[in-house]
């Protein structure tokens, strides 16, 4: 279940970082947005959670806006250190709100995800994100990605374009946010620092940037790979800091990037024809 | 009390400014955000504990020990882990200084264990008092060897031969190889004089706030790297001034009343500074190319 929430947080990025090439490093922070407003709402005022789940969404969008707005004017590496910066000061801020639980942290969520509404939304996620990336929509944020000044001149109106991917991203993440609350039925600000960004980065990397399936599978791989290196105990956080480096030593491409799998079909389908031929 | 605090702003901005200062010298040649600049700063402290328990030496030879083994560990690490990636995309680099960041957090976890350890007694704690001023003799410490540090940085930048191969690659780095100046011994340099400098900082730190722990890299090293902006990353000038303002900024913002947001304050003046002058405070302004 985890897994499938991450997947959610995973291809909101994965469209921000790996398709529109827009680097951030405060994914986390939308995630946390996401849930809390989500928790707060079913918890307090006892609205159906897939009502909550929507609004924390959109909680998360109007702020990824809000943000992107005046910060996605910056380029590379400086845009990456903005969204750290606000992903911190989200992170202080829930620390020391009193509707959030501060320090303590938000409990007595009550528990509302399944494998069933959490598997619909991850359907439901990649098939939207699908869609968008065929698209007219999805298209110029390629463009955008590979050469930003290129796409301006061929009319693509950029920072347009930039603000939507990162509405919608921070969107997704707002949604895998309420799915997270909803299940550990617990919020604590420290579980949401820049670490959680990285590591949300790090799902998509490893799947191979702008690749779905790869964010699929670089998800399930990273979610799942400290529970089976949980009987190294205490050595295994890490086993996992030496993995990330080896993997991107080793595959620097991610598991699953510059694999296209619409040719890897055509081609056995070709030597399928040639042998029976 | 405003000449108070700024002493005490300095105190803290010094040391914000040493561990910048590797931030910026890598990121000034090979454009990489080291994350695990702060956890090299967090060893430092912990060898300058471990020197005290065990030689119980005087304060600068426990300096001089933590800088020396760090140069050996960030060498290490930038020839084991970074160098195969040289030439592989930005992110790639980015994560893997995240991954060994993870591991030398957890390394020091096992083997000491999630609490922090007080600081050996290795300096007297003196109150100096010049007419209302008081501060203490570790306070005077911490700046006269930040200050020295820096100026001896600034004599090697400057004024030696791999300075000046240094100052060629962070100018141009493929030109600067073309010249035939050794870029992976440069490179090796730089990740040599950032770590000790970091490991200065951590003794300096632990010794100030009696206090060690193996987590306690990633927000001062966070906080560096805000420096490092703030003045303009990759400008060595530059990060000395961002660490000091930095440091002002949070000890004037903690006498405002603005103690629980004090982590907040480091990041919302990058924020700023980030929007008005993205190439920070010294830092020369991007042209974009075709």
């Amino acid at each position: 279940m985890l897994v499938g929430i991450f997947i959610i947080a995973a291809l909101g990025l994965n469209l921000i970082t790996g398709l529109c090439g827009q680097l951030t490093f405060g994914h986390a922070a939308f995630l946390s947005i996401g849930a809390y407003t989500a928790a707060i709402l079913t918890r307090d005022y006892h609205v159906p959670f897939l009502a909550s789940l929507i609004l924390g969404g959109l909680m998360a969008a109007i702020f990824g806006i809000l943000l992107g707005i005046p910060v996605l004017k910056l380029t590379g590496d400086y845009l990456g250190i903005a969204t750290l910066g606000f992903g911190e000061i989200v992170r202080v801020a829930f620390t020391n709100m009193k509707i959030t639980g501060g320090a303590i942290g938000l409990a007595a969520i009550p528990r509302a995800s399944n494998l069933v509404n959490v598997t619909v939304f991850v359907i439901l996620a990649v098939v939207a994100v699908v869609l968008l990336e065929n698209s007219r929509f999805g298209r110029a944020l390629k463009a955008i990605r590979e050469d930003e000044i290129a796409a301006e001149a061929m009319g693509v109106n950029t920072m347009w374009y930039k603000i939507q991917a990162f509405g919608i991203g921070c969107f997704l993440a707002g949604i895998s946010g309420g799915f997270y609350a909803h299940m550990l039925q617990y919020l604590n600000p420290n579980d949401f620092g820049f670490l959680k960004s990285f590591e949300i980065l790090n799902f998509v990397v490893l799947g191979g940037l702008g690749s779905i399936p790869g964010t699929i599978v670089g998800t399930t791989v990273l979610t799942l790979a400290p529970e089976f290196l949980r009987f190294v105990q205490e050595y295994r956080m890490m086993i996992y800091g030496l993995l990330l480096v080896l993997m991107m030593i080793f595959r620097p491409n991610g598991l699953l990037g510059g694999v296209n799998f619409r040719r890897l079909l055509r081609r056995r389908k070709q030597k399928a024809a040639a042998l029976s031929s | 009390m405003l000449l108070q605090q700024i002493i005490n702003g300095l105190t803290l901005g010094a040391t914000y400014a040493l561990i910048a200062l590797g931030y910026t010298m890598v990121y000034g040649i090979i454009q990489l955000i080291n994350f695990a600049h702060g956890d090299i700063y967090m060893i430092g402290a912990f060898i300058g504990v471990a020197v005290v328990a065990l030689f119980h030496q005087n304060f600068f030879l426990t300096l001089a020990a933590a800088m020396l083994a760090c140069v050996v560990l960030g060498v290490t690490i930038e020839r084991v882990a970074y160098r195969p990636l040289r030439r592989a995309p930005r992110l790639n680099l980015l994560i893997t200084t995240i991954g060994v960041s993870i591991f030398l957090e957890t390394f020091m976890t096992v083997l000491k264990g999630p609490q922090p350890t007080g600081f050996p007694p290795v300096l007297k704690n003196v109150t100096l008092r010049v007419g209302t001023l008081e501060f203490s003799s570790i306070q005077l410490v911490i700046l006269l060897v930040a200050v020295a540090l820096m100026m001896g940085l600034q004599f090697i930048v400057k004024y030696t031969k791999i300075g000046k191969a240094m100052r060629a690659s962070s100018e141009d780095y493929d030109t600067a190889s073309l010249m035939g100046i050794n870029i992976n011994r440069v490179i090796s340099f730089t990740f040599a004089i950032g770590s000790a400098l970091a490991a200065a900082g951590g003794v300096l730190v632990g010794i100030y706030f009696n206090s060690v722990s193996p987590y306690m890299g990633v927000t001062a090293g966070l906080k560096a790297f805000v420096a490092a902006v703030l003045g303009g990353i990759g400008n060595i000038p530059g990060a000395m001034l961002g660490g000091m303002l930095l440091g002002l900024a949070e000890v004037f913002g903690v006498a405002a009343g603005f103690s629980t947001y004090k982590d907040a304050i480091a990041f919302t003046l990058l924020i700023i500074i980030l929007l008005v002058r993205p190439t920070g405070l010294l830092g020369r302004p991007i042209q974009r190319k075709v």
